[in-house]
């Protein structure tokens, strides 16, 4: 098409120029040629498959310091893709790196902007995002996949066709703490304080339904406390957390929220082995500028840490040496690099399948849907990319786009300097979830006339 | 006494600490408004910018780091060497750190005041707010934006000795008074400072011209005060105080983009306390403190918490439907 479009132009200003004089014609007939065969060139060359993967990222504002790192770890596996394999199935990666700046207006631009460049995927990095970009994309038959965060009653492929939201989603966090919780008091949470320093959004007050339905099953006494955005004076809720005297803490914080939270915790010297933040208040960020303080602090995590994997050493290879990495190359390994690799890695192996599903390398974003819908992570595929033991082995289907809402726990070692994995994988309670997903999926397709139904 | 009185006391005291917290972003407003009528929007941007300033170059950090790299293709980030400190205090980056905000100073007014001079208020606001995002972008490019921690040597943490002289005074269930270390240090800094600041302003010549100028431009003018020098003089204390409060805010969060925002805490104390006014600053963050604490205390358990950063505002308006001019503001009187 664009090249039907450059022949009529060039030949329409090859004759224009024929008229203004015949002194030159040789050359005009010269040029016409040339610009017929490049015409024809153009027309004759197929347009160049690739694969589109966008990355929503926030590099500026306040929470730049989480943004990059894994923007790095997305772009960096998508890189060693095209080094190393050639792309995935042969085809190229082409990624598009919008950037949000944590903002959801933005985001809906980067994703308005995007969209038509065949994007087979959008992975929004923000709860607020995901849930404008959730409409959207599902009437543009694009796929979302919120990765321990957005909507967590996505997990209901039924209603949510085109959201995924594997491996964990927020309830699941809060469970799985709950659950470490009563691995270490003998499986009886009774009479025990649990509360809960979150932040006041709609992403913050996600685990709260979850943790009171849990305090009703094992007898724990819940206590919410909001702070406010973004969360740099903290005094009020931590001088209740004093008075009140939890005999644990769980936190639902982002960007400087977490670092305040954590200095404030070792202020009124909280034990802070009983302080546990959520996958998104797991990183360095989070605890090093409290320094020695902030020894023993714990947090969920999705996939494994450190860069203790062969894939690490092909990134390293391929993709920093060669001078190609996304960033300084100084992230690798860092909590949240790793989350970009992991989220690149479900993201490639979900177009894998696409791909063979529907037998073609090149596939559209409705293949790709299909690809996620049908994705199965098992150990041995991960060894086989070199990410052994990585993420929990889970299967994804039309009735569970949440996949396995499996998470581990990790903690804070000041002297080391790094977080260190304490716990195996650990499933979150079903018995509960289920349910919450089911009514709240229901009470949105309610609401928004959707009917429920697997295609 | 009983336990919850004794907690509310608490509670006033931790609110109080923090409002000269605020007041530490509040005075560097304040400085600039007076002296020159400019609402200066980039001053939290400049807490931030003279915090990073001061941890780069205690660490010994390249500047431009990412931007040297990818143009000569080299791989430096440090220069391997930590710059000495005093007692655990990094007494020559802090001085460093003051030259580099007078040179920002210089900086501001050669690029910006100079051409922008007889404008309207409105205009130089605006040329604030583009500065603002300037330096935001700058400070990223210059020191990185990853989370850096700031050793100034202060202690932080709650007060033992106060903590175990009054613990039981209320029964078992008071478990004494807490007041972070930190907090005790930043009232001690702030009333220096303040301090300092009027007695430059009361009784040094250059002081005597910045109050001059703040009191009438075109008279300070007539009588041979340099308009251009007192800007550059005005933005280099105010750059000083914002390094104070990036200092004090910095050691609580990390020294991060976030720092900017204190800004916001620092905008009710202003409206209450007045535009003008060094001791307004100073009792209007004060009261700001203790008014979001007690509220959020009281009532805030009742209608679910977070509170403190919209009530903040609610007691600013309350006192300005009162009071127009903040409580030690300048009457504006205008004849028509």
């Amino acid at each position: 098409m664009i090249g039907c479009i450059v022949d009529n132009n060039d030949q329409e200003e090859a004759r224009q120029r024929g008229r203004v004089t015949n002194n030159g014609s040789y050359l005009m007939k010269f040029m016409k040629f040339t610009s017929l065969m490049v015409a024809g060139f153009m027309a004759a060359t197929p347009v160049m498959a690739d694969l589109v993967f966008p990355s929503l990222s926030y590099r500026t504002g306040p929470y730049a310091a989480n943004g990059i790192p894994f923007a790095d770890g997305y772009a960096d596996y998508f890189t060693l893709l095209n080094e190393r394999d050639g792309g995935i199935g042969g085809v190229p990666i082409r990624m598009i790196e919008c950037e949000t700046g944590y903002n959801t207006e933005k985001g809906v631009e980067c994703y308005e902007s995007t969209k038509g460049e065949g994007s087979l995927v959008y992975q929004p990095l923000s709860t607020g995002i995901t849930y404008q970009l959730i409409p959207k994309a599902t009437a543009d038959g694009i796929p979302i996949h919120s990765m321990g965060y957005g909507r967590t009653s996505a997990a209901n492929g039924k209603i949510f066709s085109n959201v995924f939201n594997y491996p964990a989603n927020y309830w699941d966090g809060a469970s799985i703490a709950i659950k470490h919780l009563l691995e270490l008091n003998g499986g009886d949470l009774n009479g025990k304080k649990v509360a809960l320093v979150y932040h006041n959004s709609a992403y913050g007050k996600e685990p709260i339904r979850t943790l009171e339905e849990l305090s009703k099953k094992h007898g724990y006494t819940f206590t919410p406390i909001a702070v406010d955005h973004p969360g740099q004076e903290q005094k009020s809720q931590w001088l209740q957390i004093r008075r009140e005297r939890p005999d644990y803490v769980l936190m639902w914080g982002w960007g400087v929220m977490n670092q305040v939270a954590i200095q404030e915790a070792a202020n009124i010297r909280f034990p802070m082995e009983n302080f546990i933040g959520v996958w998104w208040s797991g990183s360095e960020n989070d605890v090093l500028p409290a320094g020695d303080a902030a020894n023993g602090y714990k947090a969920l995590n999705m996939h494994n840490i450190g860069s203790d994997f062969p894939v690490f050493d092909d990134i390293q290879k391929y993709v920093v040496d060669a001078g190609k990495a996304a960033g300084a190359g100084d992230q690798v390994g860092s909590v949240l690099y790793n989350r970009g690799v992991y989220a690149a890695m479900l993201a490639a192996e979900a177009t894998k399948v696409a791909q063979k599903i529907h037998g073609v390398a090149d596939i559209t974003p409705v293949m790709m849907r299909d690809g996620m819908e049908a994705l199965e992570i098992t150990e041995a595929g991960m060894a086989e990319l070199g990410m052994a033991g990585f993420g929990p082995e889970f299967s994804v289907s039309c009735e569970n786009h949440g996949g396995s809402g499996k998470g581990k726990v990790q903690q804070w070692n000041a002297s080391a300097g790094k977080w260190e994995v304490i716990t195996g994988w650990i499933e979150s309670d079903r018995d509960v979830i289920d349910p919450l997903i089911m009514e709240d999926s229901k009470a949105f397709a309610a609401e928004n006339n959707i009917s429920e139904g697997c295609s | 006494m009983s336990a919850e009185v004794l907690y509310t006391f608490e509670v006033i005291l931790n609110g109080l600490m923090a409002g000269v917290m605020y007041a530490l972003v509040a005075l560097g407003f304040v400085l600039i408004f007076k002296a020159s009528g400019i609402f200066n929007y980039a001053q939290g941007v400049m807490a931030l910018f003279a915090a990073l300033t001061l941890v780069g170059l205690q660490n010994g950090q390249v500047p431009f780091a990412h931007l040297l790299n990818a143009i000569f293709g080299t791989d430096m980030h440090y220069f391997g060497w930590k710059l000495p400190t005093i007692g655990g205090v990094p007494v020559l980056a802090i001085v460093l750190a003051v030259f580099v905000m007078i040179f920002f100073a210089w900086a501001v007014e050669r690029l910006v005041l100079k051409h922008l001079v007889n404008q309207e208020p409105i205009i130089l606001f605006m040329a604030t707010i583009g500065l603002a995002y300037f330096m935001e972008g700058f400070g990223d490019l210059m020191w990185g934006s990853d989370i850096k921690k700031l050793d100034v040597g202060l202690p932080q943490g709650g007060n033992l000795w106060l903590e175990e002289a009054t613990a039981g005074w209320g029964g078992d269930a008071f478990y004494g008074f807490y007041i972070d270390n930190l907090d005790i240090w930043a009232t001690l800094f702030a009333a220096i400072l303040v301090i300092t600041l009027v007695l430059f302003s009361q009784y040094t010549k250059t002081g005597r011209a910045l109050r001059a100028v703040a009191d009438d431009h075109q008279a300070a003018l007539s009588v041979g005060i340099s308009l251009r020098s007192i800007w550059v003089i005005v933005w280099s204390i105010a750059g000083f105080v914002a390094l104070v409060a990036g200092i004090m805010w910095g050691a609580k969060l990390g020294v991060q983009f976030s720092l900017s925002l204190i800004a916001l805490k620092a905008l009710p104390v202003l409206m209450l306390g007045g535009f003008t006014s060094i001791p307004g600053a100073i009792v209007g963050g004060l009261i700001i403190g203790v008014g979001e604490k007690l509220f959020e205390f009281s009532i805030g358990p009742l209608i679910g918490g977070a509170t403190e950063n919209w009530f903040a505002y609610v007691l600013a308006l309350l006192f300005l439907v009162f009071r127009p001019q903040g409580l030690f503001g300048e009457k504006i009187i205008e004849r028509v």
